[in-house]
């Protein structure tokens, strides 16, 4: 059947084309602009080519935020994702336990960061927070304002408490639609637990884990409020993570040039990142 | 390999049943052979699967014993009673390959690597899929992956029984007639003991040496298929057997006679008057046209090739005649003759035997 050929109907896709140019292309084409001017007030600008992303991708200061970034990603991802598959295989499957228990795992993805942030600032402080004066009373010298590795642990917990529901949710979610025809004949077939986990378990959840790990990857990777409320990226540059760094850069010096082109690196970074963890994971899906 | 009894069992999904109906099975004793092929036919929802569950220890029966030759086994888990099972929807490992679907069940039990290779080897050549061992199993489509289920089931040779349920449904119906035949054959060279749960008759009659028909969570019926056909206990048997099934009609019964809308009929043999609602029932093919006997109504006729069924009405109720192709039909006729022998007369559903055996 031949398909009528109509041109006017590209005015159907209008709307959308002038929607997505307002909200995404002009927004990020201004960033670009910026990348590759410099000013220094008056609204003049000076063009700089690809001087500001030579800067940036060499700066000491830069590299070092990367680094603390890329390892707080992998220890979240290390921590939230096995946890979360844990929790979601001890959850009740129904009844008025699972009704419960989904309410209050879902209420910590309720709260907004910054909220997040101050209830950990607030707990972790020695002098009147629960938990810094519990540690301190126990004779445990904690304190995540001078202490880096103390930092550390804090934002890192605050995460961990925040946000390993989410991952907790989406493997139950996965867990419940695996018939249970599957849990019988493993029982027939004698396979052990470990068995019924690598091989029912874990393959049914292979859709959720890619989404959780994005998630979780995406999220980590671009955290803002929670440190910057809590620590803010000290003690010195300590936990100063990539958005933090970019944040003192553009609002803090007003350094607009850099600013741009270093927001650019830090998106293909997520974009780069992103899509290797989609490739690993989906390629087992493919092979015959 | 044992003997599997089942000693007044019942069972409940309700915690704690009150009502009749809240018992999917009703209490049954019942003992299978050792070695031998058994169908369980019956309607969806009649507690087929839920009796092959108990079996298979996937479920404990609320009440009553399951024995395996004399240990009872009703508290023992699935994996220590060593029982094979297929269920209706095919369940593959998604990340395994075909051999290693087939090796995982001799796996988990420590056999050595050798045998375990020959065990597979064997059924995939039964099933017939030697040339795709080495896929991954997520690919294969629904018949093929159903067909690694049934080579699941039968890759352990010591196991206890094996039991279907209703395993090929999914599988096309030329597959289906070629894998029966392959179940019959492993049946007869391996002996072990089969129950294959069905609600399809001609699968259960060419499958099966004995035949349990159940109906509403009881059995009504264990036996030969030609012992159901031609002796049918309950009425619920003579309908769900055969094609088209049992005639029955409500009927007065005194000694050797039966009266029907009016019309007296002799019975082969003599009965005590019986109380209740009394039908009588008869299969299609002991009827013929006739001048005299029954009155009825002839609605229309069905040429199946070796045979022809008349399909039509006594006093009210559907009554079908079956007619060899060799027989001819007289053109008109509004009687049909009943052969005496081949009548039997039901009480509230169930059948009754006659005062003295007939010689």
């Amino acid at each position: 059947m031949d398909k009528p050929v109509n041109n006017r109907a590209w005015f159907l896709v209008l709307p959308v084309l002038v929607l997505v140019a307002f909200s995404a292309v002009i927004p990020l084409m201004t960033v670009v602009n910026y990348s590759v001017q410099d000013t220094f007030g008056n609204n003049q600008f000076f063009w700089n080519g690809l001087g500001w992303f030579q800067e940036v991708l060499e700066s000491d200061r830069i590299h070092a935020a990367l680094g603390r970034q890329l390892l707080f990603s992998a220890i979240i991802l290390a921590i939230e994702i096995p946890l979360g598959i844990f929790i979601a295989l001890n959850m009740p499957k129904r009844g008025f336990w699972a009704s419960l228990v989904l309410v209050l795992m879902a209420l910590p993805l309720l709260i907004p960061w910054n909220v997040v942030g101050t209830i950990w600032q607030v707990f972790g402080r020695v002098d009147i927070g629960l938990l810094g004066h519990t540690l301190a009373a126990l004779g445990i010298d904690y304190n995540y304002v001078n202490d880096p590795f103390d930092a550390w642990a804090t934002i890192i917990v605050m995460d961990v408490w925040h946000w390993t529901s989410l991952v907790a949710l989406l493997c139950y979610a996965g867990l419940q639609s695996i018939p249970d025809a599957y849990y019988q004949a493993a029982r027939i077939d004698q396979a052990s637990r470990w068995g019924v986990f690598r091989f029912i378990e874990l393959p049914k959840m292979q859709g959720v884990l890619l989404i959780a790990v994005l998630l979780r990857f995406m999220d980590s990777f671009m955290i803002y409020t929670e440190p910057f409320v809590v620590t803010g990226g000290g003690p010195g540059n300590a936990t100063t993570f990539l958005s933090i760094d970019l944040v003192k850069m553009a609002i803090g010096q007003f350094d607009l040039g850099p600013a741009a082109a270093f927001s650019l690196i830090y998106f293909l970074v997520i974009l780069l990142i992103s899509w290797v963890f989609y490739t690993v994971m989906t390629a087992q899906k493919d092979t015959p | 390999m044992a003997r599997i009894t089942l000693d007044n069992l019942a069972h409940s999904y309700s915690p704690s049943p009150k009502a009749e109906a809240d018992w999917a099975l009703k209490p049954m004793s019942l003992t299978w052979r050792d070695g031998g092929a058994y169908a369980l036919l019956g309607s969806s929802g009649c507690g087929k699967t839920t009796l092959l569950n108990i079996i298979s220890g996937l479920l404990r029966p609320s009440r009553g014993r399951v024995l395996f030759g004399d240990r009872d086994v009703t508290d023992l888990p699935t994996a220590g009673r060593n029982i094979a099972q297929v269920f209706q929807f095919p369940v593959v490992y998604d990340t395994m390959t075909v051999r290693q679907n087939l090796a995982f069940p001799l796996k988990n039990r420590d056999l050595p690597a050798a045998q375990i290779a020959a065990r597979v080897e064997a059924v995939a050549r039964m099933i017939g899929m030697e040339d795709t061992l080495d896929r991954r199993a997520r690919g294969l489509t629904a018949d093929a992956k159903q067909k690694i289920s049934l080579g699941r089931g039968m890759v352990r040779q010591d196991v206890n029984a094996i039991l279907f349920d209703e395993p090929l449904t999914v599988i096309d119906p030329q597959m289906k007639w070629e894998l029966r035949t392959q179940l019959k054959a492993l049946h007869r060279e391996f002996g072990h003991t089969m129950i294959y749960v069905t609600h399809d008759q001609t699968e259960a009659l060419t499958f099966a040496d004995e035949v349990v028909v159940m109906s509403e969570g009881r059995v009504v019926q264990a036996g030969t298929p030609q012992s159901l056909f031609d002796a049918p206990a309950h009425t619920f048997v003579g309908y769900f057997i055969g094609s088209p099934g049992m005639n029955l009609l409500d009927a007065e019964v005194q000694g050797t006679t039966a009266r029907v809308a009016g019309t007296t009929i002799p019975l082969g043999r003599a009965y005590q008057a019986p109380r209740g609602r009394v039908q009588i029932g008869i299969r299609p093919d002991a009827v013929r046209p006739s001048a005299e006997g029954l009155p009825f109504r002839l609605i229309r006729a069905e040429d199946v090739g070796h045979h022809r069924i008349l399909r039509g009405e006594v006093a009210g109720a559907p009554f079908n005649l079956v007619v060899p192709e060799d027989q001819p039909i007289p053109a008109t006729f509004d009687r049909v003759a009943l052969d005496p022998t081949r009548i039997g007369v039901f009480v509230d559903d169930w059948r009754i035997e006659p005062l003295e055996r007939a010689a």
